[in-house]
């Protein structure tokens, strides 16, 4: 079985999010390629070889360095034909969505996306994707040849024990039709940890009163290395940029800790939360819906709580 | 313009989730249905992008009868007229290839949709209609103008957004806030009533997934609860019981 992984990189580095799909396919057993689009460097595409790839093709082509859709639909489909990969494997993104659903169509691959978990290859090839955003499963049998399996964050473990695998220059034929789309400006925080990829994340709601109050939510963020989110009202009202929304209309996120504050757990918000590893609700409400979707709660003002638990948070970690 | 609007059918984002019939089907007992909420958004900026500049908006669904009421419901925001591919929407590739045999020789400037369906969540849609018409197709888009046949589109990405500039015809999967959703008003609801909704049979197409089984989630265990005064304790069980610090 041979396995093509679409990995993307940010700032340098490979995504933690690719790096996962890259163990993902390694734990499906096979020979696995990972393939890398745009300017990035050697050095940074070796770290594909400890989560499990031998090899990484590499398409150091500028004009690709922001993520031109059909572009990177044509130059995937080229790099599964040229390594005859039945099987494509990408995490869920902005931008590996899309070019997944393309390459779908194109070379007619059944494509399942928010996949939770490694493949049942006993009969059939059966996989089990988050469905109802969040609130169920369905196991579904993929009956085509060829296959793109979008899998969703911690489906699988991030193994980090492999050796470097050897980079390979990958020259895909590209056309004037694929840059259709100009892309005119990006406009992207920086140095920031990203929302869907955080391993914890710290959301504020309404009950934070107003954006002159989120200090305290991005000194508890900091202090945990995590990502700041918030609920549909804050963005809505423009407290906090949209990209930070979480929720069934939002951003969905599975990190193993999320941390609720001034938020009441309305059912839509609760279904882009609902796969995280563990929840702690800060709410002055012991009503408040959330605590039944928790692991943790405390019940208190959060403009007192957050500075005491980010405190006792800095001390422990000394 | 011509635009063309693909609305999916799914429950009230508040409905309770729940299968029959041996895990193989959903349990509709008692459940309300929408016109997803991305739908919703894409259906609210179409009939915007009319109202300011002329044309038609029609909706198309694939879907069983039951679905009539939500797509009456869609021309009561504002869509002229409706099309219903009568069938059950199982599979992504098979929904994409009648939404492309319908569109291919009807000359749409646009087609919209919603970034993601709320049942399947698969937002793959849009990408495969684009690519079986050889158009863009570009999601989620937040913002979407027309001047001419240029459009100029804000497109989410992790961290922020990005901005593409393209021509007419393509398709947009679209997320707020791209417009605000719109509630049908009495004079919209009585003139929906006689809008044209036509009923077609699909086209026969390849399937590439089959579901086996749904399935719940495990129970949520107990929450555990912290007195306020005692955060310490709460940092000693996030580091040595969650160990996620
Ligand atoms: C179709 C649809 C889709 C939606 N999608 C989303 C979505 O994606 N994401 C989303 O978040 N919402 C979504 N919503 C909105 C959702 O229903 C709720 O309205 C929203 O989540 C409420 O936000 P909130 O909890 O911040 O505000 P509120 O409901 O106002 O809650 C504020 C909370 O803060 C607490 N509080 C107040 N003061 C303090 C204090 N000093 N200390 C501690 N706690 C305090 C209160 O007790 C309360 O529980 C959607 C709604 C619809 C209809
Ligand atoms: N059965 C359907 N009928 C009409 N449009 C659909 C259907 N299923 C999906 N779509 C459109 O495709 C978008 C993405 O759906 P999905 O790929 O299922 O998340 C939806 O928001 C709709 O606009």
């Amino acid at each position: 079985m041979s396995i093509l992984v679409f990995i993307e990189h940010a700032e340098g580095a490979l995504k933690k999010s690719s790096l996962e799909a890259v163990s993902y396919a390694a734990a499906m057993g096979g020979d696995v390629t990972a393939i890398a689009i745009g300017t990035i460097s050697e050095d940074a595409l070796k770290a594909a070889g400890k989560a499990g790839a031998s090899k990484v093709l590499h398409v150091a082509d500028e004009k690709l360095d922001k993520g031109i859709i059909q572009a990177y639909a044509n130059v995937i489909s080229q790099a599964m034909e040229k390594e005859g990969a039945d099987i494509l494997v990408l995490a869920k993104s902005s931008l590996g969505d899309p070019v997944a659903a393309r390459i779908s169509a194109k070379i007619g691959a059944g494509f399942v996306s928010n996949i939770a978990d490694l493949p049942d290859t006993s009969a059939g090839f059966k996989v089990k994707r988050s469905i109802y955003t969040g609130k169920a499963f369905a196991n579904v049998n993929i009956t085509t040849d060829k296959k793109i399996l979008g899998i969703k964050k911690n489906a699988v473990e991030l193994k980090e024990d492999g050796a470097d695998a050897s980079v390979e220059k990958f020259e895909p034929t590209i056309s004037d039709a694929d840059f259709a789309v100009k892309i005119t400006s990006q406009d992207k925080a920086t140095g920031e940890v990203l929302l869907p990829e955080a391993e914890i994340v710290v959301s504020g709601g309404r009950g934070m009163k107003g954006p002159e109050n989120w200090g305290m939510i991005e000194e508890l963020a900091k202090t945990l290395g995590a990502a700041t989110g918030c609920s549909k009202p804050v963005s809505d009202i423009g407290w906090r940029p949209h990209h930070e929304h979480v929720g069934q209309t939002g951003v969905k996120v599975s990190p193993q800790l999320y941390v609720a504050i001034g938020i009441s757990g309305a059912i839509q918000h609760l279904a882009g939360v609902n796969s995280s590893k563990n929840i702690l609700v800060i709410n002055k409400d012991a009503e408040a819906p959330f605590f039944s979707a928790a692991d943790y709660g405390i019940v208190g003002d959060a403009f007192e709580v957050v500075p005491k638990l980010t405190a006792a948070i800095k001390a422990a970690q000394k | 313009m011509k635009i063309l609007v693909c609305i999916t059918h799914v429950p009230d984002t508040t409905a309770k989730i729940a299968f029959t019939d041996n895990n193989k089907k959903f349990d509709s007992n008692g459940v309300q249905f929408i016109i997803g909420p991305y739908d919703d958004y894409a259906l609210a900026r179409a009939v915007e992008l009319k109202e300011a500049s002329g044309g038609t908006v029609t909706v198309l669904n694939i879907g069983t009868a039951e679905t009539e009421p939500t797509i009456r419901k869609a021309l009561a925001i504002g869509a002229d007229d409706a099309i219903r591919i009568n069938a059950e929407p199982t599979d992504s590739l098979f929904v994409a290839r009648q939404i492309a045999e319908h569109a291919k020789n009807a000359n749409y400037d646009l087609i919209m949709m919603g970034r993601e369906s709320i049942d399947f969540n698969g937002g793959m849609v849009h990408g495969m209609v684009g690519e079986m018409l050889g158009i863009p197709a570009i999601s989620p888009v937040m913002k979407l103008d027309i001047e001419g046949s240029t459009a100029k589109l804000a497109r989410e990405i992790e961290g922020g957004k990005e901005y593409l500039e393209l021509s007419l015809p393509f398709i947009a999967g679209c997320q707020e806030p791209i417009a605000e959703w719109k509630i049908p008003n009495m004079r919209g609801i009585m003139s929906a009533r006689s809008k044209k909704l036509e009923v077609i049979e699909p086209v026969s197409a390849e399937v590439s997934a089959e579901l086996e089984q749904f399935e719940l989630p495990p129970a949520k265990g107990e929450v555990k609860m912290i007195d306020a005064d005692n955060v310490e304790e709460l940092v000693r069980l996030l580091k040595n019981e969650a160990k996620v610090i």
